[in-house]
């Protein structure tokens, strides 16, 4: 069934989405199905263990579920320092 | 009149983890950390350098996600206080747009021997290069630009541009 989801974009994939955030209608159980549906929307083939992902505001799993109304934040490889 | 013998701290106490859009000043950030138990500090500096994997480097962007950069720095930090026998540990990372030499990352350890302080001081920079939401874009001499450690980010062409 499908869910309103919040997504927000950052560093490159904002850059290739085009936006900071969006709202989507989307069939998926956890933030990896949310991921892997944008595909085209933030443009990556890096391996998930590269990326990271948080609902919420909370990091959170690719195995964590996703429910109506959340905000999956998805992060490329990090790279600080 | 008696001086009073409170005084290690001439600084306000301060976050433990701070993102920054100005300079980090090591010198004053380093006064934070003054214990009347400390033996020993240790620091570390991350410096802006103009190489990276054979492209030369005129200046790097970073992009911080706050919220949760601050809230894993906190966990990080805790970590380290944890695992090791210090007495206090600070970090700070800069966002925007940086020049070659600038300091991007401070992190300070006090402790009572120095043993403790190099660990901690190891454990937090690593940790928080690969946990923290925080990013780089290089700007190279020839113009072009790449955000690092992101090989794999972009091999799908932007939607809009996929009949160019």
């Amino acid at each position: 069934m499908s869910k309103s989801i919040t997504v927000r974009y950052f560093a490159i994939f904002r850059e290739h989405a085009g936006v900071d955030e969006e709202t989507v209608a989307i069939d998926a159980d956890t933030a990896g199905d949310v991921f892997q549906q944008l595909k085209n929307r933030h443009g990556s083939r890096e391996p998930l263990g590269h990326c990271k992902v948080a609902i919420n505001d909370e990091m959170a799993d690719w195995n964590s579920p996703v429910n109506d109304g959340d905000t999956v934040l998805l992060f490329p490889p990090v790279a600080g320092g | 009149m008696v001086i009073p013998s409170c005084c290690f701290h001439p600084l306000p106490v301060a976050d433990v983890i701070r993102i920054i859009d100005k300079p980090i000043d090591p010198n004053v950030l380093r006064r934070e950390l003054f214990d009347p138990a400390a033996g020993a500090y240790a620091g570390f500096e991350g410096w802006i350098r103009n190489e990276n994997e054979g492209h030369s480097v005129e200046r790097l962007e970073y992009e911080v996600y706050a919220p949760l950069a601050v809230s894993e720095g906190e966990k990080v930090i805790a970590e380290a206080k944890a695992q090791f026998a210090i007495l206090h540990a600070h970090c700070v990372h800069r966002t925007g747009m940086l020049e070659i030499g600038e300091c991007a990352v401070w992190v300070g350890v006090s402790s009572a021997h120095r043993d403790e302080a190099f660990n901690a001081c190891r454990y937090i920079i690593d940790q928080v290069k690969v946990r923290l939401p925080i990013w780089k874009k290089e700007h190279y001499a020839d113009g072009n630009s790449g955000w690092v450690n992101c090989e794999r980010c972009a091999e799908h062409a932007h939607p809009s541009a996929v009949s160019l």
